[in-house]
């Protein structure tokens, strides 16, 4: 995956000179994650730019950049490490289009390398979409195949507005015989498996936890369907509730925390658009309520094939009542 | 395990040997061979009232006075609008229309300016439309003007959010081989931000052509200067940063611009940035919603409005015979003629557009913004048919 990332960026910044790629790190060593490999050799450091280690500084930086026609794409080292950004997403890059009523769009990517699974320690393993979701303004993305990694990537560095692009960390090193494809606008949700019996409505690093659980399900006689988001905003109710209209339940499955986290507004919306066709509560699975644990401990914590399992067998329990 | 059997070896020495290593500076530290003195001058540059003033440009000294009493006269507009309710709130530049017209002043067309909440007579010494200019205190929409047209960027209200913006615009411009300075405006308490000391790294490191210009007025809201840095002057913060600190008297409209063109001419050549502190006073509150009275004494404004702007200006074109009672009385029909435009077309109530909630959040409007368009469209169809 993280090949089709930078695949996705060398073919962006060839195609368009006013793309530029920043952050801490990004040049001569190719990003932590070798995201960026390459980049800075091809196209100079006036392209791929190693900036001082000063996140609200690289954002803002970005805005500027932006207002006068280029199109940065801006890396954050680790999720928890863009907080200090915060101010410039939420007070600008968020909102400049709207004060300025259109006259001044921010197309900037903001790459986020997030979630946990990878044993990284405290701050590196934060999974914080539910804040950028919660942020209008924004867009919200994150793929879960090395296709989409390059196609999603590509459509967000064409988006004349900010996405806000999280790369599952744990997915970095996935692999797959791939070409890059057509790009395919952000927005759309897909259904990776087809099932009858209930709908696992997911994203990012639990998709493939997700497939895992509907194999495993088909040994109990649950056929699942599997839908991965792909897009958190804009939100694909279409896809997502022709799905839940087909099998009548639903689970969310995601990392970040439950309490206040991306399902409880996937459930809330999934219940006013399908209630009749629910026969049971939309559940959720997500990690605890707590901040990130140690990695010694992070298998307790990050939402596996049982837990997923156990929610579904709850599904059908409500239904059998 | 070798180096630990030199380490004892060399302690064991014999006092008063010579010892076999001798301390030589890190090797990766090299010393600074830059010769533009970083240190700001220890007293703030003055122009009117020495000899240096011969100098000035006749002309322009007339344009700056004439602008500063538009300025003032339009500082004191904007605050009776708060009180008739037309405004909601107007942060007051009384006292610093010095600093705010000079540095607009000191750009070429072609060079931006990102402004702070405080700095509308700054845009519209710029050329903005005054009202314009207003619309954000005035809450009809944030941003009252398209900023390409003027490049003036949003009037910004979150402190010193602005100035990474200006690095970035300004390196830009460099990449894009554009010959465009960016002047970057702030207050005193402004520079406590992170963002401040971030925008002013990035500009150091990336050469960018960008000026800083601090307006130290003494106060942020109510917390005076003194709690704000231990700093001996904001202009000092350069140092450490790698640029010039250049300190000015922000009163003296001359050397305020004569600095403030300086530093945009470094810029412009490939100089990098400049920090200029330039030290003024707000002479009405922080705000029209804001009571001064709490925080600071009366003696002290006073001897603030003996250093006037206007007055120290209007003194020097006196004395040089470059104004008289004609003179004055043209600037000061000018200025009210701006202020009754103003105060008119303020009165006309705006015309707004419920629709444009959902207008420009988004270059194309997701699905839920179109539902929620949807559900206030209807809301106001039923209103318009109740
Ligand atoms: C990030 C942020 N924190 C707090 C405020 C609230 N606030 C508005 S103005 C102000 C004081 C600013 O003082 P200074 O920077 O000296 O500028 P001045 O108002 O004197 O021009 C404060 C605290 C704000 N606008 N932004």
């Amino acid at each position: 995956m993280a090949q089709a990332l930078q695949r996705a960026m060398r073919d962006a910044m060839a195609e368009d000179p006013t793309v530029h790629v920043m952050g801490e790190d990004v040049g001569t060593l190719g990003g932590v994650f070798r995201v960026t490999d390459g980049l800075a050799k091809e196209f100079g450091e006036d392209r791929c730019t190693d900036t001082p280690l000063a996140e609200a500084g690289i954002l803002g930086a970005a805005v500027g950049m932006a207002m006068y026609g280029l199109r940065p794409v801006v890396e954050m080292q680790f999720d928890a490490f863009a907080y200090p950004a915060f101010e410039q997403l939420l007070s600008h890059v968020a909102k400049m289009r709207n004060r300025t009523r259109g006259a001044m769009p921010m197309p900037i990517v903001i790459r986020v390398p997030y979630g946990g699974g990878i044993g990284g320690v405290e701050h590196h393993s934060d999974s914080s979409e539910a804040y950028y979701m919660a942020t209008p303004g924004l867009h919200v993305v994150t793929p879960a195949t090395v296709e989409d990694a390059y196609g999603l990537l590509r459509a967000a560095i064409a988006s004349d507005d900010p996405v806000v692009f999280l790369e599952p960390k744990r997915l970095y090193w996935s692999k797959s015989d791939w070409s890059p494809a057509a790009v395919e606008p952000i927005g759309k949700a897909v259904v990776r498996r087809r099932g009858t019996g209930a709908t696992l409505i997911t994203y990012g690093p639990s998709v493939p936890v997700c497939l895992e659980a509907a194999e495993a399900a088909q040994a109990e006689g649950w056929d699942l369907e599997v839908v991965d988001l792909r897009s958190l905003v804009p939100f694909d109710d279409e896809t997502v509730c022709a799905s839940v209209r087909r099998t009548g339940r639903a689970v969310v499955v995601h990392e970040s925390t439950g309490f206040g986290g991306p399902g409880a507004e996937i459930a809330a919306r999934v219940t006013e658009r399908c209630f009749h066709h629910l026969e049971a509560p939309v559940l959720r699975v997500a990690g605890f309520d707590i901040p990130y644990p140690p990695p010694m401990l992070e298998r307790h914590h990050l939402p596996g094939v049982d837990r997923v399992l156990d929610a579904v067998a709850r599904l059908q329990w409500e239904a059998g009542s | 395990m070798d180096s630990l059997q030199q380490r004892s070896s060399t302690v064991q020495e014999p006092p008063g040997a010579v010892p076999a290593h001798r301390p030589t500076p890190p090797p990766a530290w090299q010393p600074r061979t830059d010769p533009t003195p970083l240190l700001p001058d220890t007293e703030p540059l003055r122009v009117l009232g020495t000899d240096a003033v011969a100098d000035a440009d006749p002309a322009l000294l007339l344009r700056l006075y004439a602008e500063l009493i538009r300025g003032r006269r339009y500082n004191t507009q904007a605050t009776a609008l708060t009180k008739q309710g037309r405004l909601a709130v107007y942060p007051s530049t009384h006292g610093q229309e010095a600093c705010e017209i000079a540095a607009a002043l000191a750009l070429e067309e072609r060079d931006w300016l990102f402004p702070s909440y405080r700095d509308t007579l700054a845009a519209v010494a710029r050329g903005l439309d005054p009202v314009q200019a207003l619309t954000l205190l005035r809450g009809d929409w944030h941003t009252g003007y398209d900023p390409h047209e003027h490049r003036i960027a949003p009037l910004s209200t979150p402190l010193a959010t602005q100035l990474p913006h200006a690095v970035g615009l300004a390196h830009a411009a460099r990449l894009k081989g554009d010959d465009v300075v960016a002047l970057a405006m702030v207050g005193d308490g402004g520079t406590s931000e992170g963002d401040f000391h971030e925008a002013l790294n990035f500009a150091a490191v990336w050469q960018a052509p960008v000026v800083f210009l601090v307006q130290n007025n003494g106060f942020a809201i109510s917390v005076p200067l003194a709690k704000q840095t231990a700093a001996p002057s904001l202009a000092h913060k350069a140092v450490g940063y790698g640029m010039p600190g250049r300190l000015v008297d922000g009163n003296d409209a001359i050397a305020v611009h004569q600095v403030l063109t300086e530093a945009v001419a470094r810029a412009r050549r490939g100089g990098g940035p400049t920090l200029v502190e330039a030290i003024t006073y707000r002479i009405d509150a922080h705000t029209n919603a804001d009571d001064a009275t709490r925080y600071r004494a009366a003696g002290e404004v006073e001897t603030w409005r003996a250093h006037d702007p206007i007055l120290i200006l209007e003194r020097e074109l006196t004395e040089r015979g470059l104004l008289d009672e004609d003179g004055r009385r043209a600037a000061a029909e000018a200025a009210e003629t701006m202020a009754a435009e103003l105060r008119e077309r303020m009165n006309a109530e705006p015309v707004l557009n419920p629709m444009d909630l959902f207008s420009h959040v988004y270059a194309e409007q997701t699905s839920q913004l179109r539902e929620q368009a949807a559900q206030l469209r209807a809301e106001l169809e039923a209103e318009g048919e109740a």
